[in-house]
């Protein structure tokens, strides 16, 4: 049997009481890359809030389980600390708190949750410098405070740069491309490939085929109102680029509609 | 006049260690009390009991006059209900005025100290043995009214620096105590610094000489430890032509059902050139969660920058405390004279505090700033109150003022009361104020990655005091630190 690093089954999920996730099947396996696309409002990043445990969604059926461990018990933290990690499409501000002390924080509490002794400081900042070069950050990251003031590049950078230091067993990448000019692009995609190990797994939620030229994908899945409608290899993802949306939309309303009939 | 800017990103303690995960306990750590045998007076407040602490104290003539004026005046006062606070009536007869830990003669070393008693300060990692102060701090502790130990003296002395209890400097001092005390805050100056000039049992005396840079932190711990009692300390420092000072203070207290009083005051004088600064953490017992307990901070705090060119500044920590009433001043005489005021003021609970600053501009070219941080968690309330006054004959001043308000929570209140006074016109005077949330998303970006709300709050909390926090000195700041974690726990989630 095929080992399983993600597994999510018949997920329904919502806000508010609007049902957005309507039965979600996702199996990741280790070493994969999994795109998942699909037109604006089809569920995308709601997907990985849910996953992540944004405390506005509420979950009203089914399961996801990382390595075997169900997520949708635990908290946000104990998620990641589980080995989730999730870049978020618009990173936010915390002033005042510099990048050091937060990732500092961050990587103790996963130390503590796995129980080892915390990181002394000289290793740490060690584990910092060596990092922050997998997205080309220099060395003025440890003292400026969470992305305050960073660029839309250097903030996706940063996403990856954490991602990086937390070493997660799947990563979801949501939106990473937008708002990137081309070289921070390839900067990112690059980080993240680099990070590729044959034991952890990458979900990359995207409008664009573009961001699968630098990161290519395993499996690609269309998302669209709140199923997986599609799933097929990097050819798929060619196919929507040149094709757009509109001819699955066509085909799924029609199926609904005769299924209605 | 308000509007919203993001926070200045000051990074020069970016290495800080970040100890705040260490901390999970949120009970007041410092509730303990001492099983010390201790002399006290029975409650009530009269000419007896002024001139009972005098003679215990084996004071002056002078002295007991300055009590006795003091007593008489305030007896013609009546509390002062102008704060936005609600405090309840204090009956002053029912409060001990003396309580002092026993013992047959001064300690002349720490073997003859009460070993209870270094126990007690060891506990609030205060480091009154020698040894552990070689770190660079001299330590002077006052418990309940009296003045236990001061560290160091020796070697300070050498430069011909003063640091000793109050009392110690009426007798071996009374020349320099005659001329200063109440000469920056005069009895006459409010109800509680009547108060203090009549009952005051003990405090620290400092005074650094003509060109001399203390060389050390110079540190009080006060601790008020009788139940029943109130504490009424005061310091005195004076820091001569081209002298400098950095003077750390701290509180606590344990935990009483009834409330204790609290009424100090700190009068500090800057001559020519020279610079003070003056660090308090304050974590006096803040009551229960329903409002029982707790100390009354009622504290008088003015500096007289006196000289030319000279600087004081405060920087405050405020945690502690029923109510919190505290306007830490800085009278700005001397031509180009600084003041700055740095204050972090955090209630939750019931805990109300008013506090802020006086900036008065007398000299010309004369500078101050103000950065003030309340957060307020719980139900309480945390209010700024700040007085810029500028002179007429003060030309070329420059103020400026920040005072930030952090919300946590939708039952705590937080208020700004700025007074401007300017009477010359080349003045620039500027104000800025925010007022802000904790955000969902912000603790969710935390949480994701894998930091838990509380601590989290923690992070962000000290990110937004960081600016004051960075102008403690070094080891305070962790401690202040913590301390910020510690008192927030259980106000969000």
């Amino acid at each position: 049997m095929k080992e399983k690093l993600l597994e999510v089954v018949n997920l329904h999920a919502g806000i508010e009481g609007k049902e957005i996730l309507k039965g979600i099947n996702l199996t990741v396996g280790p070493g994969e890359v999994h795109a998942i696309m699909g037109p604006n409002g089809s569920g995308k990043s709601t997907l990985s809030e849910v996953l992540a445990g944004n405390p506005a969604f509420s979950v009203t059926e089914g399961s996801a389980r990382l390595a075997g461990v169900e997520l949708l018990d635990l908290s946000p933290e104990d998620r990641s600390h589980e080995g989730l990690f999730l870049s978020f499409q618009y990173p936010v501000e915390i002033p005042g708190v510099s990048m050091v002390n937060f990732m500092r924080a961050a990587v103790n509490a996963k130390r503590k949750y796995l129980g080892e002794e915390p990181l002394g400081a000289s290793d740490f900042l060690k584990l910092m410098r060596q990092k922050r070069a997998v997205v080309e950050l220099d060395n003025k990251l440890a003292s400026r405070s969470v992305n305050e003031g960073f660029s839309g590049g250097e903030k996706k950078r940063n996403e990856i740069f954490q991602m990086a230091m937390l070493e997660p067993r799947l990563s979801i990448l949501d939106e990473t491309d937008s708002g990137l000019d081309i070289d921070a692009l390839r900067i990112v995609a690059g980080g993240v490939n680099k990070l590729r190990t044959d034991r952890n797994a990458t979900i990359v939620i995207t409008h664009y085929q573009r961001l699968l030229d630098y990161i290519k994908p395993d499996f690609v899945h269309v998302l669209y109102k709140g199923r997986i409608v599609r799933t097929g290899g990097p050819e798929l993802a060619l196919e929507l680029e040149e094709k757009g949306y509109d001819w699955i939309k066509e085909e799924i309303d029609n199926n609904a509609g005769e299924a209605a009939k | 006049m308000t509007k919203i800017v993001s926070e200045n990103n000051d990074t020069s303690r970016s290495q800080l260690d970040p100890t705040l995960s260490e901390v999970t306990n949120g009970d007041y750590k410092y509730g303990f009390t001492t099983d010390i045998e201790t002399d006290i007076l029975p409650p009530s407040l009269n000419e007896d009991v002024v001139r009972f602490i005098s003679a215990k104290k084996g004071e002056p003539e002078w002295l007991l006059d300055f009590r006795l004026k003091a007593f008489r005046y305030w007896k013609t006062l009546t509390m002062p209900r102008w704060a936005h606070l609600d405090i309840p009536e204090i009956d002053y007869q029912a409060i001990s005025y003396w309580a002092a830990p026993k013992k047959k003669e001064g300690p002349k070393s720490l073997d003859e100290v009460d070993p209870e008693l270094l126990d007690t300060f060891n506990r609030l990692g205060i480091p009154l043995q020698e040894q552990k102060a070689l770190a660079g701090m001299a330590v002077d502790a006052v418990m309940d009214s009296v003045s236990v130990k001061t560290t160091h003296r020796e070697k300070l002395a050498e430069m011909g620096i003063i640091f000793c209890s109050i009392s110690e400097a009426v007798k071996d001092y009374p020349d320099l105590v005659k001329r200063y005390l109440g000469s920056v805050v005069s009895y006459r100056d409010n109800f509680f610094a009547a108060l203090n000039s009549a009952v005051f049992s003990d405090g620290s005396f400092v005074y650094i000489p003509k060109g001399v840079r203390c060389p050390m932190e110079l540190s009080t711990y006060f601790r008020i430890n009788a139940s029943g009692t109130g504490q009424f300390e005061r310091t005195l420092i004076v820091a001569d032509d081209d002298a400098y000072v950095s003077y750390l203070e701290g509180c606590t207290a344990p935990m009483r059902d009834e409330n204790q009083l609290h009424a100090a005051i700190v009068e500090i004088i800057v001559e020519d050139r020279a610079e003070v600064k003056y660090s308090t953490v304050q974590n006096w017992y803040a009551g229960d969660a329903q409002g029982r307990g707790g100390v009354y901070n009622f504290v008088t705090k003015r500096g007289l920058c006196r000289g030319d060119n000279c600087k004081l500044s405060w920087t405050q920590v405020e945690t502690g405390s029923a109510i919190t009433w505290k306007y830490p001043s800085c009278v700005l005489a001397g031509d180009n004279s600084v003041g700055e005021f740095y204050s972090v003021a955090v209630t939750r609970g019931r805990q109300q505090a008013d506090t802020g600053t006086k900036m008065i501009h007398i000299g010309r070219n004369t500078r101050s700033t103000i950065v003030s941080k309340g957060i307020s968690a719980g139900h309480s309330q945390n209010s700024y109150r700040g007085l810029v006054k500028v002179a007429a004959k003060a030309d070329g001043v420059r103020n400026y003022t920040q005072c930030d308000s952090l919300l946590l929570g939708p039952d705590c209140g937080a208020h700004t009361f700025p007074y401007i006074d300017v009477q010359n016109d080349s003045a620039v005077v500027e104000h800025e104020a925010t007022t802000s949330k904790i955000s969902e998303d912000q603790l969710f970006y935390c949480n994701q990655r894998g930091i838990p709300t509380e601590e989290a709050v923690g992070l962000i909390v000290n990110g937004y005091a960081k600016e004051v926090m960075n102008k403690l000195p070094m080891e305070f700041a962790v401690e202040a630190q913590k301390l910020l974690q510690i008192s927030l726990e259980g106000s969000v989630g």
